[in-house]
């Protein structure tokens, strides 16, 4: 039974690790589709994770932590625009520019105002997010196989990762079932057309980044006030970025990026696990190699064993309104 | 707006006027992020100017940080020459750092010179190497080189503190670094040089790296506009199909760019070891490499651009640690902050203004000629 248990854990740290990746992939999907680059979803995190900290640390109230990294996040997302809608900038200049800024804004707000290295003061239990007990997961546990895929996998986790996954058939409807859809991707792809048809591609491409800059915020808030009970200093660690290529590796698509996301999950949970423990034929696997393991998956990945990966047509380039 | 004609726009206006309008604006936000964090940003800015300026000791640091921006500012600029984003400078600087120790410590049996020339060799070698297999993709599977560089910064930092903590530490040491390199093998530094015109100043990291950095400036200006190789980058970079169609590759094109910018990201290497910590110690390119891209981008990847905007990230650099020295609140990621800024708005804005700016001179200098 202890194996089964160990799978247990295994994919329920998987569900847990995946989510920021999912909120960021979804974002990235809205940004990019409509033809925006955005490397920035990185620092998006990590301003997401900053503020919700901060503001549920003073407000007292996690939701209102989230609604104002909400509100930083958007206003980030249309700073990337202003720079590289309106103002026709290159986009993944800005995107760089915006990373760079947040990394040391963040610390360096954080030592300003709190005094430790980078650190914000630790969350209480009212002002943090807790793990969610689906109901009967008590009473349910003992049952053989069902009773340990309820409690044990689904059940107990922040609601921020219940959220992800709701998160996933929405975008997947929005983006392929709606008329809004139809315009958002048709702007990523042929955006005169978009024009001729009557339809301001600017705008189009201004919310994409709104909803961009909403479902980011979620992937920032659940690390500092979900899963940590604070923010420190650069603690998005590259899942922007991880969450960018899973979305590449996903070909633009919700289901497919979703896929990806749970892959890396995954190795990330496999790497904690296997952490100080002997493999047979290999001996102990060093810390610091096993740690690169998600970062060697991305770069596996992106090199594309499943063929190559398309953009979308008009992405990276500004829309130059003829006139 | 109008449209300006942009053969009538005399050069001083768009490479002159238009990157000090931006960078004015960007350390106007700059002050705003200082004022936010609770201190002065005038107070701030007098300490910076005197960190920088204010004594040959502190002088000395702001030349050694230059030393530092330009290399990892050219190696951003050749490979944006070819439109590629190599953000990597962080991790081939530390690979290339590598190369150095390894190259010195192995062949310390040979005369100091020539040791020297193969560290050099060992940082651009290590550091093209870093960068060839983002480059290979790239060229290969349009796996996007910006993800690819941010990934191998990682493992390269991973990389490294596996070696550092288990393969080439100095055991008999607690930290995570080497053992140090023989002492002939030092790079002079400026108190050497300085004590032997008999004048005495404090230690500085300032070494004659400063003069390698002079000289891989000229490297990138001649390579880049001077020959053939440089002309076929820019051609790919500019538009791949007219390349493609004008029978360059943009294969071979993207791995040169990216190798040689890799490259010159691993001298950083050689001023951290040879010239400074002369061990390799854990995290030692300490962000230079993402300065690198700001310095790339004010100085319009251009050599002569980029040494002034080195310099001025030397002063940031340097002057800045006099400001996080008396200023409780301000510490030095409140200029990595400004950085980002200064990226804003010389990179991603800097057509927030720019046809204003010609248009105000091509209109005074089209009065001035009727009348």
């Amino acid at each position: 039974m202890e194996f089964l248990s160990d799978i247990a854990s295994l994919i329920n740290s998987t569900l847990r690790i995946s989510t920021p990746l999912v909120f960021a992939a979804m974002a990235g999907i809205f940004a990019e589709r409509s033809g925006v680059i955005d490397f920035s979803l990185e620092g998006k995190m990590l301003m997401a994770a900053f503020v919700a900290a901060v503001g549920s640390y003073f407000l007292g109230n996690p939701w209102l932590g989230l609604l104002l990294a909400i509100i930083a996040c958007v206003s980030l997302s249309m700073l990337h625009g202003f720079a590289s809608v309106t103002y026709k900038g290159d986009q993944v200049v800005s995107c760089v520019a915006i990373n760079i800024l947040i990394i040391g804004l963040t610390t360096a707000l954080a030592a300003a105002w709190f005094g430790q290295a980078g650190l914000t003061p630790t969350l209480t239990e009212d002002q943090r997010f807790l793990e969610v007990n689906l109901p009967f997961a008590e009473s349910l546990r003992d049952v053989p196989i069902l009773g340990t895929i309820y409690s044990d996998i689904l059940s107990g986790h922040y609601i921020f990762v219940y959220l992800a996954y709701l998160t996933v058939p929405i975008v997947f409807w929005v983006v392929f079932k709606t008329s809004f859809g139809l315009r958002l991707r048709a702007v990523g792809e042929n955006p005169s057309a978009v024009d001729t048809a009557g339809i301001n591609v600017f705008a189009m491409r201004y919310k994409a980044l709104a909803i961009n800059g909403v479902l980011i915020a979620f992937a920032g808030a659940h690390l500092s006030t979900a899963v940590n009970a604070n923010f420190f200093r650069e603690m998005s660690a590259g899942r922007g970025y991880l969450a960018l290529a899973a979305m590449i590796f996903g070909k633009w698509h919700p289901k497919t990026a979703l896929v990806a996301c749970l892959l890396f999950g995954f190795t990330d949970a496999l790497q904690i696990r296997l952490q100080g423990v002997e493999l047979p034929a290999i001996g102990e696997i060093p810390v610091q190699l096993i740690q690169a393991l998600p970062y060697v998956l991305t770069v596996v990945l992106l090199a594309g064993f499943v063929g190559k990966a398309i953009a979308p047509n008009a992405i990276g380039q500004p829309y130059i309104k003829e006139r | 707006m109008a449209t300006v004609d942009k053969s009538k726009v005399p050069w001083w206006v768009s490479n002159l006027i238009v990157p000090l309008v931006n960078l004015t604006l960007a350390l106007f936000v700059s002050g705003l992020f200082i004022f936010i964090a609770g201190e002065n940003p005038y107070e701030a800015v007098r300490l910076i100017i005197y960190g920088s300026f204010g004594y040959i000791e502190g002088f000395a640091y702001t030349l050694y940080y230059t030393t530092n921006f330009i290399f990892t500012g050219l190696a951003f600029a050749v490979a944006f020459h070819c439109r590629l984003f190599n953000i990597g400078g962080e991790g081939q600087a530390y690979i290339g750092g590598l190369g150095v120790f390894l190259v010195a410590i192995n062949f310390s049996f040979l005369p100091v010179p020539i040791v020297w020339l193969l560290a050099v060799g060992g940082a651009v070698v290590f550091g093209a190497a870093w960068a060839f297999i983002p480059a290979y993709l790239q060229a290969t599977r349009g796996s996007h080189v910006v993800i690819t560089t941010i990934m191998f910064n990682f493992i390269a930092a991973s990389l490294m503190v596996f070696l550092l903590v288990d393969v080439i530490r100095d055991t008999s040491q607690m930290g995570p670094h080497t053992v140090a390199l023989p002492e002939e093998q030092w790079f002079p530094s400026f108190e050497d040089l300085a004590a032997l015109f008999g004048i005495k100043i404090r230690y500085s990291p300032l070494n004659i790296s400063f003069l390698l950095a002079i000289a891989a400036s000229f490297f990138v200006w001649f390579l880049v506009w001077k020959t053939r190789w440089g002309y076929e980058m820019r051609a790919v970079g500019h538009n791949t199909q007219a390349a493609i169609y004008a029978g360059i590759s943009p294969y071979k094109n993207i791995i040169i760019a990216m190798c040689i910018s890799g490259g010159l990201a691993g001298l950083l290497g050689v001023n951290e070891i040879l010239g400074v910590h002369h061990k390799i110690v854990a995290g030692f390119p300490a962000g230079y490499g993402f300065t690198g891209i700001a310095v790339a981008l004010m100085g319009r990847n251009h050599p002569i651009g980029i040494f002034p905007a080195a310099f001025l990230f030397g002063i940031l650099y340097q002057g800045g640690s006099e400001v996080t020295f008396d200023m409780p609140n301000i510490t030095r990621y409140m200029f990595v902050a400004v950085q980002g800024v200064i990226i804003l708005f010389s990179g991603a804005l800097e057509n927030l203004f720019r046809p204003q700016i010609e248009n105000f001179f091509v209109n005074r200098l089209n009065l001035k000629a009727k009348a």
